[in-house]
């Protein structure tokens, strides 16, 4: 490879354990060759840097997603490969071959739109042959495409409707099916879940990502829900301010954050700071007044002499709750429930610890109304020392 | 009786206001008498003399024409203007294009007639042509402030447009005039039967420019009525008036009648589509 890649890659690359673990079911369709290559792309407007300096290699047959907030550039950055927008700097290779300055109309690549887009006065057949037409197939070829894709989304007996007939997921699945019709090399996902209620939306991810699958077609989403991307994609890159942050697995990300950004944007977290005092081979310790207590971390993280100010990580389901005092000297600190948000599934407890500082908890509720800690119980918080994440910046 | 309501009261003064003219018009146009003021008895003929009249007869014809081809002409440039300066990015002049496309709905209509007369007449002078003013220079007059319209209807329909329609199309692989007349086209086709309808009446209904830029040869409906309304008003014009309104009503509860079909219609099918989904 020419291209250096991201620095964000490294934590990928170090745990090649959790990847295959995490993509198990779906590794095997992709391929380790690169599909896409985006070289140094940036993009301005007006001197507002949208996307800065963007880098990023695209496998055969992943399902890619860009996470980020609103204005953190990933949809500028769908829209410079789709070509609605012409990148300020950079290189964009499909197949190997510059398409940074081709037009919309003459790129193999195909775009599901956020509001879906379907033409208002064609019928749902018509919407899924325009693409078809416009590469000049005979009547027969189009009919036949058009029928494959109807059935590919389950929408047989929709044919002859129009978009306004149809409900939510409906117009999806028909949004889908046109731009998966003229087979294109690669399909671009712009909040594909944005237009759908919640229940509808954890019924469609699935299938999408199943139909997706089927048709083995290589696929960037761009989304600002973390569940979604995390359900659909294979790979995650999450983008702030113009920036790939981190490039990684669903679980690299959320696991093994790059930085404070990444793991305060993915899921919640417990932060405390601190400063590392022992940093050997197998274990580090840090001195974090905000707890009151040295935090140990099972695997030495090798700094420079001069910057011992780090920040620890814990998410709230590896934090535990106690009633008894834990043993040991590391890892734990005393406080006070302050507040319960019961979710079903799972209760959040807001404890504040003795030093003023709130650190959420969450437990499973395993057992129906057991015995728990109640508002204002004095309890402790501990954790294991192979939690912990450390974290600079 | 129950007394009715003020709002009751306050919608029938408003009617009456609205409308009693027309109704008195109409009334008075199967007058008898010769004079417009006077009742005398209910008759038909000034219908049929209507009807022998060859200089309304022509006039109506003319008129028509000309707010046909005007119309026809306005939506074409009228659309082109707006697509211009809603859908082009920005480019040097967009704000005075915009802007001066604009101009001619409050400029007033007799200065627009008059700068149009001395173009002409200059014109003819210079190249030679128009060689003389008729239906071709009220065509031309019409069309100019017709565009301004239609520009002004096409562009706040094209406005509320999903750019994305557009975007998709040529992501489908249209390009961009491809994309035009197979997307943007239809999906606006409302607005430019609105923008046609509305010119059409403007031109129909204009008397001032067609007044300076009209020839010997070309006399538009509006023409004779006022000029025979100077010579004292013939009852025959009261027909016409009465004939004019029965057409534009007709239309109007035509228009009416099909939207309200085809609303019920799109109804009906969104209920069953939720039904099944």
């Amino acid at each position: 490879m020419t291209q250096p890649m991201t620095l964000a890659d490294t934590p990928a690359q170090a745990r090649p354990a959790n990847e295959a673990l995490a993509s198990s079911g779906k590794s095997s369709r992709v391929r380790k060759e690169a599909l896409m290559e985006i070289r140094r792309v940036s993009k301005r407007f007006d001197e507002v840097l949208a996307v800065d300096d963007v880098n990023l290699t695209i496998r055969r047959g992943e399902i890619f997603a860009l996470l980020g907030g609103s204005g953190s550039g990933k949809s500028t950055l769908l829209r410079i490969l789709a070509g609605f927008e012409k990148p300020s700097e950079g290189q964009i290779l499909l197949e190997g071959q510059d398409i940074s300055r081709t037009p919309p109309y003459e790129r193999a690549i195909n775009m599901m739109f956020q509001s879906y887009a379907l033409f208002p006065h064609m019928t749902v057949a018509e919407n899924i042959a325009f693409g078809l037409k416009q590469d000049k197939l005979s009547k027969a070829e189009i009919r036949e495409r058009v029928a494959e894709m109807l059935k590919l989304v389950h929408m047989e007996g929709f044919a002859k409707r129009k978009p306004h007939q149809l409900s939510g997921g409906q117009r999806q699945r028909v949004a889908l099916a046109r731009s998966l019709a003229k087979r294109p090399s690669l399909l671009l996902l712009d909040e594909p879940m944005g237009a759908l209620d919640k229940k509808l939306r954890t019924e469609m991810q699935l299938e999408v990502v199943e139909i997706l699958e089927r048709v083995g077609v290589t696929c960037i989403m761009v989304t600002h829900d973390q569940e979604e991307a995390m359900t659909m994609a294979d790979r995650v890159a999450i983008m702030s301010d113009g920036w790939i942050v981190q490039v990684g697995s669903p679980m690299d990300v959320y696991e093994s954050p790059a930085n404070r950004m990444v793991a305060e944007f993915v899921g919640t977290v417990n932060l405390f700071a601190g400063e590392i005092v022992v940093d050997e081979a197998d274990h580090c310790i840090i001195d974090s007044p905000e707890l009151g207590r040295r935090i140990r971390i099972d695997h030495g993280i090798s700094t420079p002499a001069d910057e011992r100010g780090v920040w620890v990580a814990v998410r709230p389901e590896k934090t535990l709750l106690s009633r008894e005092r834990p043993e040991g000297d590391f890892n734990w600190t005393a406080g006070t429930v302050e507040d319960i948000a019961y979710l079903g599934g799972l209760s959040v407890y807001f404890v504040r610890t003795e030093q003023g500082h709130l650190v959420k908890v969450s437990l499973a509720n395993t057992t129906r109304r057991s015995e728990r800690p109640s508002w204002g119980d004095a309890v402790y918080i501990h954790w294991d020392e192979r939690s912990a994440v450390v974290l600079r910046d | 009786m129950r007394k009715p309501s003020f709002t009751t009261v306050m919608l029938i003064l408003g009617l009456l206001f609205l409308y009693l003219p027309m109704l008195i018009l109409v009334i008075y146009s199967f007058n008898a008498s010769r004079l417009v003021t006077v009742w005398a008895g209910f008759s038909g003929h000034w219908y049929i003399e209507l009807f022998r009249d060859q200089q309304i007869l022509d006039a109506v014809w003319s008129s028509l024409r000309i707010a046909f081809f005007s119309a026809s002409m306005a939506v074409c440039l009228g659309t082109l203007a707006a697509f211009v300066m809603v859908r082009f990015g920005r480019f040097r002049g967009k704000t005075a294009l915009s802007s001066m496309i604009t101009a001619p709905l409050v400029m007033p209509e007799v200065i627009t007639g008059l700068s149009l007369l001395l173009l002409f007449v200059h014109m003819a002078q210079l190249i030679g042509w128009p060689a003389d003013r008729g239906m071709v220079t009220i065509w031309i007059a019409h069309t100019t402030f017709c565009s301004a319209y239609v520009a002004v209807v096409v562009s706040s329909r094209l406005r509320e447009v999903d750019l994305s329609l557009e975007e998709a199309a040529m992501d489908l692989g249209a390009p961009p005039v491809k994309t035009f007349f197979q997307i943007t086209l239809p999906v606006i086709s409302p607005a430019l039967a609105a923008g046609w309808l509305l010119a059409f009446t403007l031109s129909l209904d204009d008397l001032v420019i067609a007044s300076f830029v009209s020839g010997p040869g070309a006399t538009t409906l509006p023409m004779v009525v006022f000029s025979s309304v100077r010579l004292g008003v013939s009852p025959k014009i009261n027909a016409l008036a009465t004939l004019i309104i029965l057409a534009v009503s007709l239309a109007t509860f035509l228009a009416w009648y099909f939207m309200r079909r085809s609303e019920a219609k799109r109804r009906q099918a969104m209920q069953l589509a939720m039904q099944e989904a």
